[in-house]
């Protein structure tokens, strides 16, 4: 192989992943309102299914709080279920 | 006396004043069992999310109160019997919530519109 060309097996990690943080922790906010559906929209993907905590950044108390104000808003039809058009 | 949130969908074909007198006797039932209204907040004709029992839309109100813990199982009996309710759920409401709900209420949310940026 020629000398200079060097191969690697993984591509080199460029672009730092921005920092996650819990916005719960960061901004203060101590209550998860299922009624305030444009701020739940921001937990859940195009299918209208839970973002789990890893890509959402929440902290496990928040993310619980998340989870269960998703789920009353499903309840209350406010959500779906299930969908497949763009949030 | 705890703090509990109502939030009831009421069929569409509801007219305004049925709307209004379904409102006056739920709430007149809790001021009745010695609980006391703390705010009442109808939303009116919003589209759902899904259909429930075949309809797309519904009327919602969001009611606010404090009662005695027994109160909650006459109002969901109440609330069975009507057929002009298509759903509803009480939520109990902690001191976050409460504090939530009364910061919404009046003078906005500082937190959110910084939470947006």
């Amino acid at each position: 192989m020629a000398k200079n060309e060097i191969k690697y097996l993984t591509a080199i990690k460029q672009e730092k992943p921005k920092k996650k943080f819990c916005r719960f922790k960061k901004y203060g906010i101590k209550y998860v309102d299922y009624k305030d559906v444009e701020f739940l929209k921001k937990f859940i993907n195009e299918q209208g299914k839970m973002l789990p905590k890893r890509l959402s950044g929440n902290s496990l108390k928040y993310q619980r709080k998340v989870g269960d104000a998703i789920k009353k808003a499903r309840q209350m039809a406010l959500l779906p279920y299930v969908t497949d058009l763009l949030k | 006396m705890n703090n509990y949130e109502l939030m009831i969908i009421f069929t569409p074909v509801l007219s305004e004043d049925d709307f209004k007198s379904a409102q006056k006797k739920y709430t007149e039932l809790v001021t009745e069992n010695g609980g006391t209204i703390v705010h009442s907040n109808p939303w009116g004709l919003k589209s759902l999310a899904y259909p429930i029992q075949k309809k797309t839309t519904g009327i919602y109100w969001v009611l606010e109160y404090t009662a005695n813990p027994d109160f909650n199982e006459k109002l969901k009996i109440q609330m069975l019997r009507d057929e002009q309710i298509m759903r509803h759920m009480i939520t109990k409401l902690d001191k976050n919530a409460v504090e939530y709900n009364y910061v919404k209420r009046n003078g906005g949310f500082k937190i959110t519109e910084k939470m947006e940026g």
